[in-house]
């Protein structure tokens, strides 16, 4: 199944674009969410570190690592389900 | 590699691991050499030189044996370079002089301000992973302005595509030659204007004879030896300090020192608050920079042409996609390392430096102030004692003098600038290469002469390669600016210019070519013109609005004003326009799913 018709190729679209969605969501929470709040964060120390320092210098980052990952496995799944994947 | 025709062998690829095993052991056992060297006596200088020299002639090696005739290796690498070493690559590509000598630097003087710039140079990355990078490893063409040309049908998107990609990439690698000048001034002890153009040499002989593929396995040899050098250092300091090798751990109990210290020494701008200003007052001006900064950044980095491309050399769509989470870890790695960098460096000039007799400073502070002012120490109130306004030490230079500050061996000092050297060099070469690219397939090959042989094409290629990298280093010469607000502002040109025509042109079958050429030039020139006039004509700025900056946005982050610009103007003339061809949607098709064949939509 090498072609798909227009409305498998509708239903693969929009499993793509619901993931997308859904990571594009994360990274906003992770990416700009999370350190709207950092002075208040700041009031936590966790191991000598401010929260809202450690998400800006490490916890973020760790999310956004995990993000790439998690696209890469979940697309990989949603090409095969489709039959569309690489040989 | 080096097999008679150019093209890189599967018996290569095979035995890349073992091939950079070798490499990395060897890179250890050479900086263990030198160390003992040192300890026997033989002086700085010479150590200096080997650590520049020596690596700069493996690079030389490497892109001397992947030279290449053939158009696909020169262009793509011959799409056969692995997810996880593309992946080493993009790192080294992406790491530039910004953030391996300048990133901690910033964060050393801004605090958490600076923060802006960890997270807006690794969140980029996820953006690449879902909107762009497996659809244009799927379109599968040789540069950028190519999926413009193709998807907006014709050479119009083209040439804006070009324009922008020269615009933010030059601006890019200025800073990348200014940066290989102040490591190569240092540590060879010659004039900066000299120094760039020696550095120059270093570019050019990785990039000129093997194109994108000679660059690929450089780059992955750049990473190896830029991770290691960034990281022994802090590693270092973090065993000596708290016992523990992991300083991504452990500096939090530095964090808590540098507190301390700032109470006693009357620093009132704490390192560790948020948006606070010079007086260390909350302020909503620091505030909507920092959110104005992460997002041009992140926008940018899936925007910028050197980087995008990388994508292309991956053998399949499923790898470019594992690739970009293999690059984000690679890049994370030293991203996260850097506050830490900040830290100890603040920590040890805390500690060990402020409040000392300014006479017998240690040489490493007339060495640094030798370098163009980057370090200057004036006793202003005459009492023989350094206080802490009276050091004013430059960000561009507080990794690479660090291991000095510490007091550790010099071995380390030259293996940090082999590192900075590294990083440099290797953002300079994918740069280089994506203006040359765009500017020789793009240009002369799409637009100017479609019938000129491969040949020819090589041969262009790479005397626009070299015209570019003198007039880069010749820019660069004249010190335009800072390493890491010329970078910032490479960003937002990018993401201003690139983001909303490649995002759109995958995510919206609507886009059509009138929609995206406007949008892109009026997205660009917003950008272009708020960076331009705030920098160099403030008044006429003023004079026009009445202020400064546009709700106080800094033109680091010109994007801000030119990215809703691109989108809004795409959005409604596209509506405006007629709806693209039935081919051109079945070509949207194509390249959205990873198996079968890209239609052509003209």
């Amino acid at each position: 199944m090498a072609q798909l018709d227009a409305s498998q190729m509708k239903q693969y679209w929009a499993k793509t674009s619901r993931l997308m969605w859904t990571i594009f969501a994360l990274w906003i929470f992770f990416g700009f969410v999370v350190h709207l709040f950092a002075v208040q964060l700041n009031t936590i120390t966790i191991f000598g570190f401010p929260l809202g320092f450690y998400m800006a210098a490490q916890g973020s980052l760790i999310a956004f690592v995990l993000l790439c990952v998690w696209n890469a496995v979940a697309q990989n799944r949603i090409d095969e389900e489709f039959g569309v994947h690489e040989e | 590699m080096a097999d008679t025709r150019g093209t890189t062998s599967n018996a290569f690829i095979g035995n890349l691991g073992k091939i950079y095993g070798g490499y990395a052991g060897g890179f250890i056992v050479f900086t263990l050499i030198l160390a003992v060297l040192e300890q026997m006596g033989v002086p700085n200088k010479i150590i200096g030189y080997c650590f520049v020299i020596l690596t700069i002639g493996v690079y030389a090696y490497i892109g001397i044996l992947s030279r290449t005739m053939d158009i696909s290796e020169y262009y793509v690498a011959g799409r056969k370079v692995p997810a996880l070493y593309n992946g080493m690559a993009t790192g080294a590509d992406w790491m530039s002089a910004a953030s391996f000598i300048s990133m901690a630097g910033g964060l050393y003087l801004g605090g958490y301000n600076a923060m802006g710039y960890v997270l807006g140079w690794t969140g980029g990355y996820v953006l690449v992973g879902i909107l762009l990078a497996p659809y244009l490893r799927k379109f599968g063409q040789f540069t950028v302005p190519d999926f413009l040309g193709a998807r907006y049908e014709g050479n119009g998107a083209r040439l804006c595509g070009v324009v922008v990609l020269f615009a933010a990439s030059f601006t890019y690698i200025v800073a990348q030659c200014f940066g290989i000048g102040i490591i190569t001034s240092r540590f060879l002890g010659i004039p900066f204007e000299v120094a760039i153009f020696v550095g120059l040499l270093g570019i050019l002989v990785c990039s000129m004879l093997g194109g994108m593929r000679a660059v690929t396995w450089t780059q992955v040899a750049q990473y190896i030896i830029l991770i290691i050098s960034y990281l022994v250092p802090v590693v270092w300091l973090s065993t000596e300090r708290y016992g523990i090798p992991i300083p991504q751990l452990t500096y939090g109990h530095a964090l808590e020192q540098i507190t301390a210290l700032e109470d006693k020494l009357g620093v009132v701008k704490h390192h560790v608050a948020a948006f606070t200003d010079a007086k260390g007052q909350f302020s909503w001006v620091e505030f909507n920079n920092f959110w104005a900064l992460v997002l041009c950044l992140m926008i940018g980095t899936a925007s910028l042409p050197h980087i995008l491309m990388r994508y292309f050399t991956t053998p399949s769509v499923r790898e470019a996609r594992n690739s970009v989470a293999w690059s984000i870890f690679f890049i994370f790695l030293l991203y996260f390392t850097a506050p830490a960098y900040a830290a100890f460096a603040k920590l040890e000039v805390y500690q060990n430096v402020i409040g000392q007799p300014i006479a017998e400073l240690p040489a490493w502070v007339q060495n640094w102030a030798q370098v163009g002012g980057l370090l200057t120490i004036k006793d202003a109130n005459s009492d023989g004692l350094l206080q802490l306004p009276e050091l004013v030490i430059n960000q561009d230079i507080i990794v690479l003098s660090m291991p000095e500050i510490a007091g550790l061996p010099y071995v380390v000092s030259g293996l940090v600038a082999a590192g900075g050297l590294a990083a440099a060099l290797s953002t300079a070469d994918g740069l280089l290469l994506a203006i040359a690219n765009a500017l020789s397939h793009d240009v002369y090959y799409k637009m100017i002469d479609p019938r000129a042989t491969t040949g020819r094409r090589l041969i262009v290629a790479r005397v626009l390669l070299v015209g570019v990298a003198i007039i880069a280093a010749a820019v660069a010469s004249t010190r335009p600016s800072g390493i890491i607000q010329m970078v910032a502002w490479a960003f937002s040109l990018a993401a201003a210019g690139l983001f909303a025509p490649l995002v759109l042109g995958i995510w919206w079958k609507r886009t059509t070519k009138v929609g995206a050429i406007t949008g892109m030039l009026a997205g660009f020139g917003v950008c272009l013109f708020y960076l331009v006039m705030t920098r160099y004509a403030p008044v006429t700025f003023k004079e026009m609005f009445g202020t400064d900056l546009w709700f106080g946005i800094r033109n680091i982050s010109s994007a801000l004003f030119g990215l809703p610009v691109a989108f809004v103007v795409t959005w409604i003339v596209s509506l405006m326009t007629p709806e693209p061809s039935k081919e051109m949607q079945d070509f949207v098709d194509s390249i959205r799913v990873p198996r079968g064949v890209v239609v052509t939509g003209a």
